[in-house]
């Protein structure tokens, strides 16, 4: 009972913070949107995908791109706590490393959907053809995979000791996961080099944008695996990065 | 009437025999009671932590009894704060171990997390949040009944009179006010050991002398152990009940304030003069002295009755056409003691701990 009380108030505070900046929410809208409607309008003419405009075939990845990018940025929350002292009274508090993950992780995932959602809405003003049973079957495949980027984005985080090497090794991340996972162009077909097609297939955002097509899609899309096939590989990505995030969490100095 | 006495007192026996079937057992039980009032808050056993070559803290015994207030004495890098960050089970002792409110800091981490309030050196709340939320989250942490939660943060408000300000954000707040909240949350659950390391460093006189008030009427209206680290002397000697002088990451000196001060033996007599060197060794010649100590531009000597031999230095300074700027003449403090322990005087305050983010944030308190 008080480790879940422990995991609402971590989440409750995440939530919090993330509502009471402004400025986060309002530059949420603003990258999805040059990436839809510049790089989106200005790929079209190389980039149409079967019967699918290159709008139309990237929105799912840049959903998949938003989650990504928010899921790893939230990490610097345990910088941030860390540097202004606060990480120190989390950790003192009776409840165990996992509750501590735990209820960090479901607040920034939960901002990271909210973000995702945004794009969602966003692709409405835009014209593209969603509705609300498809954002209800796309919520959970987006929520499974925020889980997991948020693992990653917290466990690299702790071993961060400033906000300057965590910028850097974001990046790291960031571009290939996203580059590499389908997103911006097609991973399977005979013009695409093996390499992409083999390194692609470890990389968990593949799997998660694949299904978010597959939903959002629906027939004019090919898809890489079926859809049971993409969420069982999402979630065991997400119990294994919980396991690591957790363990990083543990480490006592 | 005897069969009848004896009947009765049959009775009484059977009676106590039947609350206590064991006589024995009700002597063991007083015994544990005992046993638990006597039990120490704290008690630490040769607690050693080596970071790399550097020992911060070497081979610590303490003992620290229930409801006084222990203060932790020593310059910036004594080993203070490491000897509270393994008490409060943040740290992992190198060696030697420790008990917390009878919990081993190693083995009962939880129990002893359960048992402990802290107010951190570096300020450790959330100012995107208000004053009401960070202790309802501490509280929640901390796994106070939420029927209870309301009633507990309006109280330690009212202590640390901040009501008014309760629902603002704490980035509004002063340096003094994020304190006081520091140290009502630490109260919210009950804690039977608080742990304040360093309350009042970087805040101004006033806020320093406020905290203090509320640090004596804490004590004096709550059932609590409190270990104080301070490099501040007059903090020291005003709060604690006992005073444990630390240097090096070892206890160089251990009493109450007025003990230790008894242990110099005198009172202190400064006195200003180019010739401090000359008027030493003239002194000396002269009058008993415990002690004496020339810096610059400066003589100190320590005597058993300073009243009386104040006139006696000022008449020899003048027969020897020494020149004297001022005298003057105090009771020991603990800086002498200090002094007198470790050789030198306490480091004055820096930052010098601090890295970063912190640093500037402290900066900005002050």
């Amino acid at each position: 009972m008080t480790e879940t009380r422990g995991i609402y108030t971590l989440w409750l505070r995440e939530i919090k913070r993330y509502l009471r900046d402004r400025t986060r929410i309002v530059s949420s809208f603003f990258q999805p949107l040059l990436w839809l409607v510049i790089f989106g309008s200005g790929m079209r003419f190389s980039g149409a995908v079967g019967n699918l405009s290159y709008q139309q075939f990237i929105f799912p990845g840049i959903i998949g791109q938003t989650l990504l990018f928010t899921s790893m940025f939230m990490g610097i929350s345990v910088i941030w706590d860390r540097e202004f002292g606060f990480l120190k009274e989390i950790l003192v508090a009776p409840i165990s490393r996992f509750s501590i993950f735990l209820g960090k992780m479901l607040g920034d995932s939960t901002d990271a959907v909210i973000q995702g959602t945004i794009v969602f809405a966003l692709g409405l003003l835009l014209g593209m053809r969603l509705d609300l049973v498809m954002f209800l079957e796309a919520l959970p495949v987006m929520i499974l995979v925020t889980f997991g980027l948020v693992s990653i984005g917290l466990t690299v985080a702790s071993f961060m000791e400033s906000l300057e090497s965590f910028g850097v090794i974001q990046s790291f991340i960031n571009l290939p996961l996203f580059f590499l996972s389908g997103a911006l162009f097609p991973i399977r077909g005979e013009l695409v080099p093996s390499w992409i097609q083999t390194v692609s297939a470890f990389n968990p955002l593949t799997y998660g944008v694949d299904a978010l097509r597959i939903i959002i899609l629906g027939d004019a899309w090919q898809s890489l695996y079926p859809l049971y096939h993409d969420v069982l590989i999402i979630v065991c990505f997400d119990l294994v990065m919980m396991a690591i995030g957790t363990l990083a969490f543990s480490r006592q100095k | 009437m005897i069969v009848q006495d004896v009947l009765n007192l049959r009775h009484v026996q059977r009676t106590r025999y039947f609350s206590n079937p064991d006589p024995l057992a009700l002597l063991t039980v007083e015994q544990g009671a005992q046993k638990e009032l006597m039990q120490s808050a704290i008690e630490t056993i040769d607690l050693t932590r080596q970071f790399n070559s550097l020992t911060a803290v070497d081979k610590l015994n303490i003992t620290v009894e229930r409801g006084e207030v222990f203060g932790l004495l020593g310059p910036n890098g004594a080993g203070k704060t490491t000897t509270i960050s393994m008490l409060c089970t943040i740290l992992r002792p190198t060696a030697g171990k420790a008990t917390v409110n009878g919990f081993d800091i190693v083995k009962q981490a939880t129990q002893v997390r359960k048992s402990i309030g802290i107010v951190f050196q570096d300020p450790s709340i959330d100012d995107r949040l208000t004053g009401r939320e960070n202790l309802y989250m501490h509280a929640n942490l901390y796994g106070v009944p939420p029927n209870e939660q309301k009633n507990r943060i309006e109280r330690v408000l009212k202590l640390v009179e901040l009501e008014g300000r309760a629902d603002d954000l704490l980035r509004t707040y002063s340096g003094g006010m994020r304190r006081r909240l520091e140290i009502a949350r630490g109260l919210i659950h009950y804690p039977k050991v608080l742990f304040l390391d360093e309350p009042t460093i970087g805040l101004d006189p006033q806020t320093r002398e406020h905290i203090w008030a509320y640090i004596e009427e804490l004590r004096k209206t709550h059932d609590i152990t409190m270990i104080l680290t301070t490099h501040y002397m007059e903090e020291a000697d005003r709060l604690s009940d006992r005073i444990a002088i630390m240097d090096y990451g070892k206890i160089v000196a251990l009493g109450t304030p007025s003990k230790l001060k008894d242990t110099l033996e005198g009172d202190v007599i400064t006195v200003k003069t180019k010739e401090a060197e000359r008027l030493s060794s003239t002194i000396v010649k002269k009058v008993s002295i415990e002690k004496s100590r020339v810096t610059e531009g400066e003589l100190e000597i320590t005597v058993r009755d300073g009243k009386a031999l104040l006139p006696r230095i000022v008449e020899i300074a003048a027969s020897n056409n020494i020149y004297v700027e001022s005298v003057s003449l105090r009771e020991p403090n603990l800086e002498d003691v200090f002094l007198h322990y470790t050789g030198r005087a306490i480091r004055a305050e820096s930052g010098d701990e601090l890295h970063g983010l912190s640093a500037i944030r402290r900066r900005k308190i002050k």
